[in-house]
């Protein structure tokens, strides 16, 4: 099912959490709400369940108006960071519960409720362990059993707050590749929050990435990687270095000096360079920007070499194989590859 | 080195046999001996004079009464409490310290000034005690006193019981009833209920033994009328200065027994399900 935020607001005792956010979430993809905590992101989700009313605003699955339907009218499958499984019910029990709460008329036959949690329950892998409760179950096992729960009602829209936040990193990559096949076979409209870049990124189909309750960027994870739109997205998404310069003359100028990186289209005058610490060349010359190495580390298959630039000590990042030999070296100047230009704040 | 082998938060072993001794001695002089006390004196003429004692319509009416102001108080107090910490607990309101401070109120404040209270709001000189009597309602020196009187001291027992544990649980449980269908009835009672019913009874266990042994605040708005606003505390002392000692330990013997069976279901939940009772998951 599609769903349309149309200019939500909303406030908690006169803070907004979210100003003026819209997005439209197409039919069967998986989104990711990605930003640091304090962003709205969880907020969205929230007003998205129906667990919170915007304060303006109006939210739509598909045609229909659901900014008064309660979480209940709105049929849609909560995923919570915790799991909120029902420790007094057993694995089978929980999974059950949305269908054995539906009104008479609606409810299916106790046999067909059990058939189709034990369905259920093999799609997550968990076949055998019905009887158990969920202390006995591991944190990854409890939220997939969180997840198949939800999916028992059949719902339009699945949303999962930080679905994998409380898990080590080790079940937190298997979890997101299980998510991912679990998503393409039965291929409901998913929403996602988390901080974690990595797992946006790998994850979703597109990604919407807040700050301060506002939407920075909406788009598919390579567009949002190579084309941030705003200096918060690049810091955010990956590893960015960032540098004050000057255009003047068609090129870039760090404190005056011309530093080899022709921009025929920039508007001249003060700017903000932002640059990955892979997208860069070593090459040796006047035109570039060199520094003295402050710290030069090994991280797995990578040198980070920490370099200070120019007069006023900018401190920036480069990746290096780590084997290369410039590693040894004290001075190191280079070139960035790929870079992009923000106007200065 | 000898001192080197312990640890250094713990004493020699002479000053914590000392402590331990000094602990045992006081508990059985002050605690255990008395209880021993009531039962050897309500045995003390024989199996036959103990039922005898119990036996006297007074102490049958005593007993019926206790039982019924427990059965309504009780209940009562686990709704009141049950409503209360659910409004502390699970959602923000103007005024909420406050009605956590007057939930402590009755713990903080003598039995004998609830009880006095009572007497002011409904007694002879009050605007409402006079009204109520004109249409046929006694409250002072009637079972509706003492009932009141009852609620009001066992009040905190469920309630501050439930407000630590529904805070420490949160509402995810609820939120994820509600999203898959659950109306609130239903999440009430098959979601949230579950959750707090071994603090649940816990509180109720402790707001009963208080319920049923309250002294202070009854013996001030019961009238002791013989027979009809007696509780078992009174009635032990009514016997206690009529000389009648043996009835009156007998049914004193009665409150010991509650005291023990409640310590021993208390010392139960305790052991087995200690993270679900805020008092002593806390």
């Amino acid at each position: 099912m599609e769903v349309r935020v149309s200019n939500v607001r909303k406030e908690f005792d006169g803070f907004a959490a979210l100003k003026d956010v819209s997005l439209d979430i197409r039919s069967g993809e998986l989104i990711a709400l990605l930003g640091p905590s304090g962003s709205g992101k969880t907020t969205l989700l929230r007003l998205i369940a129906g667990l919170e009313m915007p304060s303006q605003g109006k939210i739509f699955f598909g045609d229909m108006d659901a900014s008064e339907k309660t979480v209940q009218e709105r049929n849609i499958g909560f995923v919570f960071q915790h799991y909120a499984l029902f420790r007094h019910m057993t694995i089978l029990e929980n999974i059950s519960f949305g269908l054995k709460v539906r009104p008479r008329a609606r409810r299916p036959a106790a046999g067909e409720i059990r058939r189709r949690a034990m369905e259920l329950l093999d799609l997550v892998q968990l076949s055998g362990l019905e009887k158990r409760y969920p202390n006995q179950l591991s944190g990854g096992q409890r939220q997939r059993v969180a997840l198949a729960r939800a999916l028992a009602i059949e719902p339009g829209v699945l949303l999962l707050d930080e679905p994998f936040g409380a898990l080590d990193a080790q079940v937190r990559r298997e979890l997101r590749r299980w998510l991912r096949e679990m998503h393409d076979r039965t291929g409901h409209t998913t929403v996602f929050v988390t901080h974690d870049q990595e797992e946006a990124l790998e994850l979703s189909d597109r990604l919407c990435v807040m700050s301060q309750g506002a939407i920075e960027q909406v788009g598919t994870p390579d567009d949002v990687y190579d084309r941030p739109a705003s200096p918060f997205v690049f810091g955010f998404i990956g590893e960015s270095s960032e540098l004050p310069v000057t255009v003047g003359n068609g090129e870039l100028l760090v404190e005056g000096r011309s530093i080899g990186v022709p921009v025929p289209a920039a508007r001249p005058g003060p700017a903000r360079l932002f640059f990955r610490p892979h997208d860069v060349d070593l090459v040796e010359g006047d035109a570039t920007l060199a520094g003295a190495v402050h710290t030069s580390r090994r991280v797995g298959g990578t040198r980070r070499v920490e370099l200070d630039l120019g007069p006023a000590n900018h401190r920036v990042e480069i990746d290096l194989p780590f084997d290369h030999p410039a590693g040894e070296r004290s001075q190191l100047s280079f070139r960035p590859r790929r870079w992009q230009l923000f106007p200065a704040s | 080195m000898a001192s080197s082998r312990h640890s250094p938060v713990s004493e020699r072993l002479g000053v914590r046999i000392a402590l331990i001794l000094i602990s045992v001695a006081f508990m059985a002089l002050f605690l255990l001996l008395p209880l021993v006390a009531v039962f050897s004196e309500a045995f003390r003429s024989g199996f036959g004079a103990y039922l005898a004692g119990l036996n006297t319509p007074d102490a049958q009416a005593a007993i019926r009464l206790t039982l019924l102001v427990a059965a309504i108080a009780v209940p009562l107090n686990v709704v009141f409490g049950i409503c209360a910490s659910w409004a502390i607990a699970k959602f923000e309101f103007k005024g909420k310290a406050f009605l956590i401070t007057l939930i402590d109120l009755p713990f903080s404040v003598s039995p004998v000034i609830s009880g006095l209270v009572y007497v002011l709001l409904f007694g002879g000189g009050s605007v409402l005690g006079p009204w109520l009597k004109a249409n046929g309602v006694e409250v002072l020196f009637a079972v509706p006193g003492i009932v009141l009187a009852t609620i009001f001291v066992t009040f905190p027992f469920v309630a501050r019981e439930l407000i630590p544990l529904m805070q420490d649980q949160g509402t995810n449980d609820e939120e994820a009833a509600l999203s898959l269908g659950a109306n609130g009835w239903q999440t009430f009672w098959r979601v949230t209920l579950p959750n707090i019913k071994w603090g649940l009874l816990y509180g109720v266990l402790l707001c009963n033994a208080r319920a049923m042994g309250e002294f202070g605040a009854v013996a001030v708005v019961s009238g002791k009328i013989r027979g009809q606003t007696t509780t078992i505390p009174l009635q032990v002392e009514m016997f206690y200065n009529e000389y009648n000692a043996t009835a009156a330990f007998a049914l004193a013997s009665l409150l010991a027994m509650l005291a023990l069976v409640t310590l021993v279901l208390k010392t139960v939940l305790e052991w087995r399900f200690g993270d679900e009772i805020a008092a002593s998951g806390h």
